[in-house]
C-alpha cells in the first residue's frame, strides 16, 4: 500500500520507517488499556489508538509515535497521552536523530475530557523539552481524521510540519463551529470550503508546514529525513530562542495584518500573489509546490 | 471573580493592569518584587489577536526585564470558534504562546498560572498549563466542555455522564477535579496575596503534573505508563 491517507497508523510505520527496523514500547500484548472507557461501556484498544517505539530512518536512530485514527479518531486519553509523554521523555535518554510524530487526531478524548486535557499540555511540555535538547520532533499530517484541538497546537510546537494536499490541520472541527456559532459562519458540508480552510495546500501557503508532498508514504519517508537534515545543519535553531520567537510573532502578526479581513482562503492566495488561485486545488501536489514555493509566506 | 476585584485581593502593594478587549496586562508587586502580567477577562473567547497580544507581553519581559517573575490570570470560555481563525491558522498562534511561556520557564523565569473564573480546553492549555504550576480560585469552572455537549459527541446518555460525574473526575468540570487530576496544584482560600507570594516562592520548572494525579488518586496511569515507556518496561 503507497497511500499515506488510506493506511493505519502500523502501516505508516512500517511504510516511512527503514524495513524491520521498529520495535514497539508497551505493545498491544500488554495491553495498557484506557481505565476509564470500560465505565462508559466503551470499547477500548490496546494500543489506546497509538503505537510507540525506536527504529531507523534511512539508517538514523529515531524515536516515533503513530497515532491510530481508526480508535476513536486518534482521540488523546490518559494513557494515550501518557505513552507519548514518556517518548518524548525517553529521547532524552536516548537522544535519537530524530523524534517523529505521526499525528492524527481530533483532539482531546471527549470520554476522559479532563484527563486528555492535561495530558495534551504534558505533551506539549515534554516535546518542548526535547528541542531544548537539542533533538529535532518533525511532526507528519496526512491522516483522514487530519490533526485538530489539542494535537494541532502540539503538531506546531514541532520543529517542522509535512503535510500531503489531503491532510488537515486546525485548532476547532468545522462541524464545532458550526454548532456554535451557525452554518453562515462555517459550513462543515461544504468540502472544497473545508479543505480550502485547513487543508495541506493552504498551510503550505501560510508558511505553518514547510513541506507538501503527495499522498504517498515514500514522499513522506523523504520529507521526514530532508527535514530532520534541516534540523541538523541549522542545530541552533532546534530549541526555542528568544530570537526565533520574536521573529515568529511579526511572522504572525504580519499574517494576521495582511489576511485578517479574508473571507475566504481563495482571497489570501490571490493576495499571496498567484495568478490562477481558484485554480489551485486542481494541481498535484509537485505541480502546485513547482508554481508556489517562491510566493508562499515563510517565516 | 471580576478582574478589578482579583487584583485589589492578590496586589495589595498594587498594580497596573489594564484590560483593553478582554486582555489583561501591566505589573503588579508581590512582596516587593515587580511580576509581570498576562490574562484575560470577561471570559475572553481567545482569537488570533488576543493570543498574539499575550505572547508579545511574555517576549517583551524576555527581552527586557531578565528574571521577572510572570503572573498568568485566566478567564476564558476557550479557542475562538469562527472561520476567521482557523483560515489564519490559529493553532499556529495559540502553539507560539505556549511556547513563548516554555521559553520563558526554560530561562528560569518564575510563571504561574491562576484561573480566576473560567477556563476551557485551548484558551486554557497554551496559558495557566503551561505555566510551572496552576491555581484556581474554588468558583472556578474547569472544564473542556459541558455535559450536554460531552452526551452528544461521545452518544453516552446525559443521565449516565452526570451520574458518572459525580464519582469520577474525569468527566466532570471544576477545580476539585483538576486538583484531583493533578493539572491543578492547589485551590486557594483566604489571603491571596499570600497564597499567590508563596506560590511564586515554591515555583518549579519541572512538570509534576502526572505524580500528583496519581498520589491524590485522579489519575492512576498516567505517571506509569510514562515511566513504563522512558525504561521499556510495563507499568507497576
Amino acid at each position: 500500500m503507497s497511500s499515506y491517507l488510506e493506511a493505519n497508523a502500523r502501516e505508516r510505520l512500517h511504510a516511512v520507517l527503514d524495513a524491520g527496523s521498529f520495535t514497539e514500547f508497551l505493545p498491544p500484548e500488554l495491553r495498557i488499556v484506557s481505565p476509564h472507557l470500560g465505565q462508559l461501556d466503551a470499547p477500548v484498544s490496546f494500543d489506546d489508538g497509538i503505537a510507540i517505539g525506536a527504529a531507523r530512518l534511512f539508517g538514523e536512530p529515531v524515536l516515533v509515535a503513530a497515532q491510530e485514527g481508526g480508535f476513536m479518531g486518534g482521540a488523546v486519553g490518559e494513557v494515550h497521552g501518557a505513552k507519548l509523554t514518556g517518548l518524548l521523555q525517553r529521547a532524552l535518554l536516548d537522544r535519537p536523530y530524530a523524534v517523529l510524530l505521526l499525528l492524527e487526531s481530533g483532539g482531546v478524548r471527549l470520554h476522559e475530557a479532563n484527563a486528555g486535557l492535561i495530558a495534551v499540555s504534558e505533551v506539549m511540555r515534554a516535546l518542548l523539552d526535547v528541542r531544548t535538547a537539542g533533538i529535532p520532533v518533525i511532526a507528519l499530517v496526512g491522516g483522514s481524521n487530519g490533526c485538530f484541538g489539542g494535537m494541532g497546537i502540539v503538531a506546531c510546537c514541532a520543529n517542522a510540519i509535512v503535510m500531503s494536499e489531503e491532510g488537515r490541520l486546525a485548532m476547532s472541527g468545522p462541524e464545532v463551529i458550526e454548532t456554535a456559532n451557525g452554518v453562515e459562519e462555517f459550513d462543515s458540508r461544504d468540502r472544497a470550503l473545508v479543505w480550502r480552510t485547513t487543508g495541506g495546500k493552504h498551510r503550505y501557503l501560510l508558511g505553518d508546514c514547510q513541506l507538501l508532498v503527495a499522498d504517498h508514504s515514500d514522499a513522506f519517508r523523504q520529507a521526514a529525513l530532508d527535514l530532520a537534515q534541516e534540523c541538523h545543519a541549522n542545530a541552533g535553531e532546534i530549541a526555542l530562542t528568544l530570537e526565533a520567537l520574536e521573529a515568529e510573532q511579526h511572522f504572525l502578526q504580519d499574517r494576521v495584518d495582511a489576511f485578517g479581513a479574508a473571507a475566504d482562503p481563495l482571497d489570501i492566495w490571490q493576495k499571496i500573489g498567484i495568478a490562477d488561485a481558484a485554480n489551485l486545488p486542481m494541481l498535484e501536489a509537485d505541480a502546485f509546490v513547482a508554481a508556489t514555493a517562491q510566493l508562499r509566506r515563510r517565516p | 471573580m471580576d478582574w478589578i476585584t482579583l487584583a485589589a485581593q492578590l496586589f495589595p502593594g498594587g498594580h497596573t493592569i489594564v484590560e483593553q478587549d478582554n486582555f489583561l496586562t501591566g505589573t503588579a508587586q508581590v512582596d516587593g518584587v515587580t511580576v509581570s502580567i498576562i490574562g484575560s477577562s470577561g471570559h475572553a473567547p481567545i482569537g488570533v489577536e488576543i493570543a498574539l497580544m499575550q505572547a508579545q507581553t511574555i517576549l517583551t519581559t524576555l527581552r527586557n526585564f531578565p528574571q521577572r517573575p510572570i503572573v498568568i490570570l485566566v478567564d476564558t470560555q476557550g479557542q475562538r470558534l469562527r472561520h476567521r481563525d482557523e483560515m489564519l491558522g490559529i493553532n499556529s498562534y495559540m502553539a507560539h504562546l505556549g511556547k513563548c511561556i516554555a521559553l520563558a520557564r526554560s530561562s528560569g523565569y518564575k510563571i504561574i498560572g491562576l484561573v480566576y473564573d473560567q477556563a476551557l480546553s485551548g484558551g486554557f492549555i497554551t496559558s495557566g498549563l503551561m505555566a510551572d504550576a496552576c491555581y484556581a480560585l474554588p468558583g472556578a469552572t474547569i472544564r473542556v466542555m459541558g455535559l450536554p455537549a460531552m452526551a452528544r459527541i461521545t452518544k453516552v446518555p446525559l443521565e449516565r455522564l452526570t451520574e458518572l460525574a459525580k464519582s469520577n473526575p474525569v468527566f466532570a468540570p471544576g477545580p476539585v477535579n483538576y486538583l484531583q487530576m493533578g493539572g491543578i496544584e492547589a485551590i486557594w482560600d483566604g489571603d491571596l496575596a499570600v497564597q499567590l507570594a508563596q506560590a511564586l516562592q515554591d515555583a518549579n520548572p519541572v512538570d509534576r503534573r502526572s505524580a500528583a494525579g496519581l498520589q491524590r488518586g485522579g489519575r492512576s496511569q498516567a505517571l506509569p505508563v510514562a515511566q513504563a515507556v522512558r525504561a521499556n518496561d510495563s507499568p507497576a
